[in-house]
């Protein structure tokens, strides 16, 4: 875990440069990373990225199947949104943990 | 009397069945327990019965044989519990009543989930191992099969066994280079995942063995359907594998009845909601739920209920008694993984620890290697057959601590991972 400055503003992050600690994680840091990641956000972007942070909040267990059921995305737009592994990226966006794959 | 239900038979059913009738007064508890198959499959023989490893007749018995006496069973299929009326319908009988209920219903795999998987090809160059019907079909395939791109795939997570279709991968490249016909056949492993295992330090390990036995590796890779005409297999980000012989993993689902009852939690996987360390309903206090029907972030394996099935007997007991639920699930998971060659490895972790490498279950002598790969570890492996026809499914313990140890193992590999 380090401190790094992201958009200006000094955070925690793993050895990944996933958020530590989701409450440091504000619009500019997901700006920042998305464009990391060669994204750039639409309003479409914010709505995936404000229901993912709910349901961190709310203890829920993330999966794409799940957000492809959220009723903001089907899956294959969620692969447009955030092509590669989505639910990686969108997490790190969002400022929060990577999702635990449960083996 | 009062009445304690059991729904499913299976590996987790069966194991309480014998736990709790043991424990129970006959005077005073009536033990139902509610099956629609009267075959008893050790799933794990599954894997084995494609390569003729085991044969199809060794990994099958009556589930009866595996019940105690005292217990009345049902062999019927339920359509919904209605936990607020403390009864569950069934298709052919009258409802049955409960005062406690234990959901053992597990999972099964969905091939209907997935557009073109059940259609022109399937069993004829798509197979599952992961049912009985489907590894003895694959039996039949592999005798004659003549070569081309063999494609192991998994649609989605999660899926009972999650090392099972590394292991059939490992199995194959053994089998066809044990024939002679290596050079005819390429291999590919396509997962959701982002590796061949999750975890860090196993992932490398696994990583490594795949690539030494040049065996190509494609993560990231949600299938969306199969392009049958073309043979392909196709993501949802369009990416596509093209296969001669396609070996999938469909979808994992526990049993309809679980959404039925709304017990689950709305995803279509039929998962119950349960607490993940006393293995009570998350809604119903005198349900408890146990094995792959639980929505529970541990793996769906044989070694999970047989460890849930410790602390849940004790929790039953102490709900029945009107008493806290003090006994706690750590996630335990104890997997073995044919690597090929009559060798194996083995993994053993739980909520908190990653597989690590050690030395299991004697700490410094084991005789089995934690992440290694070894004969013993495959030995292991095949003697496991005879202790669980012999002892997990009639509830005898197990020389393995319930909660995983530390002991033994190697913490310092986790950081340079």
């Amino acid at each position: 875990m380090s401190e790094v400055l992201i958009a200006g503003k000094s955070v925690s992050v793993n050895e990944e440069g996933y958020l530590t600690d989701p409450s440091q994680w504000n619009r500019e840091i997901a700006e920042q990373i998305a464009a990391e990641v060669n994204i750039t956000l639409t309003p479409k972007h914010w709505e995936v990225l404000e229901y993912l942070r709910e349901k961190q909040q709310a203890g829920e267990m993330l999966n794409i199947r799940k957000i492809g059921k959220s009723g903001i995305v089907d899956i294959k737009e969620f692969y447009q949104l955030f092509p590669g592994g989505p639910l990686k990226s969108a997490s790190k966006i969002a400022g929060i943990p990577k999702p635990a794959s449960c083996i | 009397m009062k009445k304690l239900l059991i729904l499913g038979a299976g590996t987790a059913g069966t194991m309480m069945l014998n736990k709790l009738r043991h424990r129970l007064d006959k005077k005073e508890w009536e033990i139902t327990i509610v099956e629609n198959d009267p075959n008893h499959y050790y799933q794990p023989g599954f894997l084995f019965v494609p390569f003729g490893i085991y044969n199809k007749t060794e990994i099958v018995k009556p589930k009866a044989d595996f019940f105690p006496n005292h217990i009345h069973a049902v062999w019927d299929e339920v359509v919904k519990i209605e936990p607020e009326n403390n009864q569950v319908l069934l298709k052919n009988n009258d409802p049955l009543a409960y005062d406690v209920l234990l959901i053992a219903t597990g999972c099964t795999p969905d091939p209907a989930e997935t557009p073109g998987l059940q259609g022109e090809l399937w069993e004829k160059d798509i197979f599952t191992f992961y049912t009985y019907e489907g590894s003895c079909a694959l039996h039949d395939k592999l005798e004659n099969w003549e070569g081309g791109k063999l494609v192991i795939n998994i649609v989605d997570m999660p899926i009972k066994c999650p090392p099972a279709p590394l292991e059939f991968t490992f199995l194959a490249e053994a089998f066809f280079t044990n024939k002679g016909m290596r050079d005819k056949v390429d291999i590919t492993f396509v997962t959701p995942m982002s590796g061949p295992f999750t975890k860090p330090v196993a992932s490398k390990m696994l990583s490594g063995l795949l690539a030494e036995r040049n065996i190509h590796s494609v993560h990231d890779f949600y299938i969306e359907k199969v392009d049958e005409a073309n043979k392909k297999i196709v993501s949802y980000d369009e990416k596509e594998v093209p296969f001669d012989l396609l070996i999938t993993i469909p979808t994992n689902k526990g049993a309809a009845m679980v959404a039925a009852s709304g017990l689950d939690e709305g995803d279509d996987l039929n998962f119950a909601v349960t607490d993940k360390h006393t293995l009570q309903s998350k809604q119903f206090e005198n349900i408890f739920v146990i094995g792959d029907a639980t929505n529970l972030p541990a793996s769906k394996a044989g070694s999970v209920a047989h460890f849930e099935g410790e602390v849940l007997t004790e929790n039953i007991l102490e709900f029945i008694a009107g008493k806290p639920l003090t006994h706690q699930f750590d996630g335990h998971s104890n997997c073995f993984i044919e690597t090929g060659y009559g060798q194996a490895s083995v993994i053993d972790f739980n909520y908190e620890v990653q597989p690590l490498p050690g030395k299991f279950p004697v700490p410094g002598i084991g005789p089995l290697s934690l992440l290694g790969i070894s004969r013993i570890n495959h030995w292991g492996k095949l003697a496991f057959k005879w202790a669980y026809w012999n002892m997990l499914l009639k509830g005898i313990p197990f020389p393995i601590s319930t909660n995983m140890s530390m002991a033994g193992k190697e913490e310092e590999a986790a950081t340079e991972a």
